[in-house]
């Protein structure tokens, strides 16, 4: 489990840094909904150490992505190994 | 699909909420009695690679992008229930550390991208199992075919949010949310089946579905 744990998190690694700076930019879905049925401007964003996935003090905005695709990646893995860690089932 | 803080009404926002957390803490609970060890490092690295593929907004028709949402794929490999966790993990993250869905609006986030998707497919898993044959080319339809309509069931539950918080009249929103995401579902189901398929291939026993033993996870 130790190396598929490894190719497996260093895939969705490369994917979130790699190729996350290269993804559509265009409004998704909801976004495209709420503009044309003229609702979007009801919503609003809430402060956040990376809001919108800009990496503070990072100019290149590719790299900016990429580097938050790093970030969350990692800590996402981190997250969820740590409280599966935690509420696994314990044989005793 | 992440709902921005200001499109749901206090009322719908807190309603979502309530069945949100209950099925993430029913998750923790079903994890605390089944979660093997030895599979607590899946968990961690479905919810990675869920959160680096949904930045990976893919163009459909008419200057509008997709992205896969992974609830379908969680649930797959770690049963309805693991999944709401991993997609709550995902979406907490992203909305705290990244504004990338509100946080008044983070239970109806979670119940339409996680909760519903997991129960959609989980309980087709649980369908297939018991009538169609267990074979590699089922798994991977049921896969692709959940995944779909894990997308579409959020998004029906999406525009009724809206509606239910008088953002917008449901016949104004539900048309265009199920139009759209029609189209993104299908990438969904390609992601997902294409993932569960490299599995197969390469890790098999990462797949329960094709374990021997019922896996008491998806029960």
């Amino acid at each position: 489990m130790r190396v598929f744990t490894i190719l497996a998190l260093a895939l969705a690694v490369g994917l979130g840094t790699a190729l996350a700076p290269f993804a559509s930019s265009s409004p998704d879905g909801l976004q495209t909904v709420a503009s044309r049925t003229a609702f979007v401007d009801r919503g609003h964003s809430h402060e956040a150490p990376v809001a919108g996935y800009a990496f503070p003090g990072i100019r290149d905005a590719r790299l900016a992505t990429g580097l938050s695709g790093f970030t969350g990646t990692v800590a996402v893995f981190l997250v969820g190994y740590g409280v599966a860690a935690l509420m696994r089932r314990r044989t005793t | 699909m992440h709902i921005p803080d200001g499109f749901l009404s206090a009322e719908v926002a807190a309603a979502c909420a309530v069945p949100a957390a209950g099925a993430v803490a029913y998750g923790l609970r079903r994890a605390s009695r089944e979660l093997d060890e030895r599979r607590v490092p899946v968990l961690g690295v479905t919810a990675a690679f869920v959160f680096a593929a949904q930045m990976l907004n893919f163009p459909v028709a008419g200057g509008t992008s997709g992205h896969f949402l992974g609830a379908a794929l969680a649930a797959i490999l770690l049963g309805p229930w693991l999944a709401c966790v991993v997609m709550s993990v995902v979406l907490v993250v992203q909305s705290f550390v990244f504004a990338d869905g509100g946080v008044t609006a983070l239970g109806a986030n979670v119940l339409n991208m996680g909760v519903i998707g997991a129960l959609v497919v989980g309980g087709l898993m649980l369908a297939a199992r018991s009538v169609l044959p267990r074979r590699r080319g089922v798994l991977l339809a049921v896969s692709a075919g959940g995944a779909w309509l894990a997308v579409m069931a959020g998004a029906t539950a999406c525009s009724l949010e809206l509606a239910l918080s008088g953002t917008v009249p449901l016949g104004t929103v539900l048309p265009p949310m199920l139009g759209v995401h029609a189209l993104i579902g299908v990438g969904e189901g390609i992601i997902t089946a294409a993932a569960v398929s490299a599995l197969l291939v390469a890790r098999p026993d990462v797949v329960p579905a094709t374990n021997p033993l019922p896996d008491p996870a998806v029960a």
